[in-house]
């Protein structure tokens, strides 16, 4: 029996648990956010943004422009960390299967191979984790050369290869961050194997390391503890009480050690010394199982020695003790029907801090969490308080999205209400101006067209200024009427006109190439112009689209989303409550089975005082009343 | 006493009927518990997709591309400065503070980005003013305000600021 309930100790989950991420030399300001979240531990957020962000980075035509490409392989690795810190192992495992099926090189393939393995370690399915563990090959990067092979181990074990397991585990003893865990595991294995002797050497060895940390030292303790109890089972009552003195009397399994020791020394009829431990235990925390039985052994043991006086009070103080706490747990059961302990479970201040279920024990109004402490420190019942707190924290979230989803509606309606009056008259406006600019656009493609055409054939008669066209319309004007003249003058005046035609042209040659150059300078302020107004243009189109855009197109986004938060929404509030529900039944089970465990103490206290009375009676002579009996204990007792 | 034998006996065989029976009642309790975790996991997977669709729905809303401006901050890899509190001024309007707690330092000293400001500023030339106060590690109080001057384009605008005891620095994403 001891031994099949052993092999459940080896889950290290403190080991197998990958720690928060962190990268420097960030590239990618989103991605830094997502980290910045999952650093905080608020996984809904980290993957919100995360997946949003790898939406985009996938959809891309060229992703590699983009500046998640510098994370995108610890992108990928880190939804799925995400996904699995906030108790989504179904889509974490499918986001690390598709790291593990992408082209990918071998370190990451093998990393990804590891965390999927890791992924079904923990939820049960060994099998599936091998397979996962079978495929990684080559290169493993050396930060979790060690983790793998430790994990390994541990599958070995779940699969009852305790061969495989002891020679993985055997390499295993140098490594650094798995000092005692790797030793006990071995001790385990050889258990496992049959090897019973190598079995109690090896967890000796790991009894007596020499560790720091909680957790190793936890598990040094619970090497201690097994050995003893191995050692109780065969009789060696006094190997057995060494181990159980090694256990530290400050850790999680100090009261049952103390209860052990207390329990190996009666069997080795040694009362005097089971005396010591267990009165150390009785004056521990009365709602521990390991206590409450010590209650009782304690004046057992006096009973044996002989002291029936002592052993009377003793029996009286258990009985009065065990009907307090069924006071105490008929008080807890009632709390929790009443719905107080998951009221006690959703308060923003014990959510916030850590040890929250240990505090949790110290609120005044939640007496139900007296007795639970065992029950809520297990995995499952873990799992179902989280989520519990994931769906209140949905709930919440959920509840603020449709306030949102209100106000958007009505910043549409306002937007809606200011633009469509006035889009109308600018559109109007616009198209006037529109024109203009066109028009003008393409008078000066004609000017640009033209000043291109002079610097290949030079016309000096087109860069003409308006009163240079003037007189040349008049020379034009007076020659068609000297044609028509015959008088004596004629030739005179031909000569006269033909010099200030020469004139003019003198005028138009000479300059000519200052005012082509002059021309191409207007024509390039021109231009300077003209991108001002494209520039203007552009910023009116897109302050016109932003217009329109401001409250067109949202109706049927804020309609689908509102629909799915509110399916989302009911479906979360019977999750609630059949979450909420389960555990309070858990819960009541749980207090139910400690208060039968305190009516067969108080039974046996209550036959046992009376017992004891009259012992101390007889011991005393014939008086069996308690004051008799205190005489009695207090000499007894010495 | 061979009486009080036999009571320690008959209580470890009622305690031993009441720890089966519990460990029957624990194994309903745990496939229901694994039946709901699954159920739990859909529903998170849909939140989270309505999450998504929710934020793409409310940046298009609230900060269109061409306004859209996004201030964030980040601590200098190995900086020993324990940041308290962060002022974000733009155009000399104050439009960010925070004031961080241990595991907000925490998450920055990890290698995190907290966005601390989205908003929306016109196109063309803006100036920004950081300003951030803490204390060295020599345990002296520090305080440091820095201006920086970036231009908003059409496209959004993603301004990261690194802080350091030595400097703040401004990165244009």
């Amino acid at each position: 029996m001891l031994r099949a309930t052993l092999i459940v100790g080896f889950g290290v989950a403190s080991v197998l648990a990958a720690s928060p991420c962190e990268s420097r030399d960030l590239r990618d300001l989103y991605f830094g956010e997502a980290l910045y979240q999952a650093n905080q531990g608020h996984y809904f957020e980290a993957l919100e943004r995360l997946d949003a962000e790898l939406a985009l980075h996938n959809n891309l035509d060229e992703p590699q422009r983009d500046s998640l490409q510098f994370h995108i392989g610890e992108a990928e690795f880190s939804v799925g960390d995400f996904e699995l810190y906030y108790r989504m192992h179904r889509r974490a495992g499918r986001a690390i299967k598709a790291v593990l099926e992408g082209a990918v090189d071998e370190a990451v393939r093998n990393e990804a191979a590891y965390r999927l393995a890791r992924i079904h370690f923990q939820k049960d399915q060994a099998a599936d984790a091998l397979q996962a563990l079978d495929r990684i090959s080559g290169k493993v990067p050396v930060a979790i050369r060690d983790d793998v092979e430790f994990l390994r181990a541990n599958v070995y074990m779940a699969l009852g290869r305790p061969e495989e397991a002891a020679a993985v585990l055997k390499r295993l003893q140098g490594a650094q961050s798995l000092t005692g865990f790797a030793a006990y595991n071995l001790g385990i294995a050889m258990l496992q194997e049959g090897h019973e002797q190598d079995a109690v050497a090896q967890l000796d060895k790991a009894g007596q390391l020499s560790l720091s940390g909680p957790g190793p030292l936890a598990i040094r303790d619970k090497s201690n503890m097994l050995l003893g109890k191995l050692m109780l089972e065969s009789t060696d009552f006094t190997r057995a009480q060494q181990f159980f003195d090694r256990v530290r009397l400050d850790g999680p399994f100090s009261n049952q050690a103390l209860l052990s020791s207390g329990w190996a020394d009666v069997s080795a009829q040694n009362f005097e010394r089971a005396v010591v431990p267990w009165s150390m235990l009785a004056k521990r925390e009365v709602t521990d199982a390991a206590v409450q039985e010590a209650l009782l052994a304690l004046p057992y043991a006096y009973s044996k020695l002989n002291v029936h006086g002592r052993a009377a009070v003793l029996y009286s103080e258990a009985l009065k003790s065990f009907g307090q706490e069924l006071t105490k747990v008929d008080a807890s059961v009632k709390s929790i029907a009443e719905g107080r302990f998951l009221k006690a479970l959703v308060r923003e201040e014990i959510q916030q801090d850590k040890g929250w279920a240990i505090r949790l024990r110290t609120l005044p109004d939640a007496p139900e969490t007296y007795y639970l402490m065992q029950l809520m420190a297990s995995n499952d019942f873990q799992t179902a308080l989280q989520n519990y707190l994931d769906l209140d924290e949905l709930r919440k979230k959920m509840a603020g999205w449709q306030t949102n989803l209100d106000a958007y509606e009505d910043m549409i309606r306002l937007r809606r209400k200011n633009y469509e009056p006035l889009l109308p008259g600018i559109d109007a406006q616009f198209r006037e101006l529109d024109a203009q600019i066109r028009l003008r656009m393409e008078q000066r493609n004609h000017l640009q067209q033209r000043l291109h055409q002079l610097l290949i054939e030079p016309r000096p008669d087109l860069l003409a200024t308006a009163d240079e066209r003037i007189v040349m319309e008049h020379l034009r004007a007076i020659e068609q009427s000297l044609e028509k003249t015959k008088g004596a003058d004629k030739p005179q005046l031909e000569e006269r006109l033909r010099h200030l035609k020469g004139v003019v042209t003198w005028t138009l040659y000479t300059t000519y190439p200052q005012r082509l150059t002059e021309a191409h300078e207007h024509l390039n302020a021109l231009n300077a112009d003209i991108a001002v107004l494209n520039k203007q243009y552009q910023e009116f189109v897109r302050a016109r689209q932003a217009a329109e855009h401001s409250y067109l197109g949202y109706d049927d986004t804020i309609k689908r989303l509102r629909t799915r938060a509110a399916e989302s929404l009911e479906t979360v509030n019977k999750l609630m409550a059949q979450q909420g529900h389960l555990i309070e039944t858990v819960a009541i089970e749980e207090l139910k089975s400690r208060r039968a465990r305190l009516e067969v103490y108080q039974t046996q206290a209550r036959y046992a005082v009376a017992d004891s009375y009259d012992r101390a009676a007889k011991a005393q002579g014939n008086d069996p009343s308690p004051a008799a009996a205190q005489g009695t204990s207090t000499g007894g007792g010495q | 006493m061979r009486i009080l034998k036999k009571f320690w006996l008959a209580t470890l065989a009622t305690l031993a009927v009441l720890g089966s029976a519990s460990t029957n009642a624990d194994a309903s309790y745990r496939e229901q518990m694994k039946g709901l975790d699954e159920q739990v996991q859909e529903v998170k997977s849909d939140v989270l997709s309505i999450a998504a669709e929710l934020a793409r729905l409310e940046e298009r809303l609230l900060y269109p591309s061409g306004t859209h401006l996004a201030v964030f901050i980040a601590l200098a890899a190995r900086d020993t400065l324990r940041l308290d509190a962060v002022q974000i001024q733009i155009d000399g309007q104050a439009v960010a503070h925070s004031i961080y707690s241990f595991k907000e330092l925490e998450a920055l000293q990890k290698g995190g980005v907290q966005r601390i400001y989205t908003g929306n500023v016109t196109t063309g030339e803006h100036q920004m003013e950081v300003t951030i106060t803490g204390k060295l590690d020599t345990g002296k109080d520090y305080s440091r305000t820095e201006h920086f001057a970036f231009s908003k384009g059409v496209e959004p605008k993603l301004l990261g600021v690194t802080l350091g005891s030595s400097e703040l620095q401004l990165g244009d994403w």
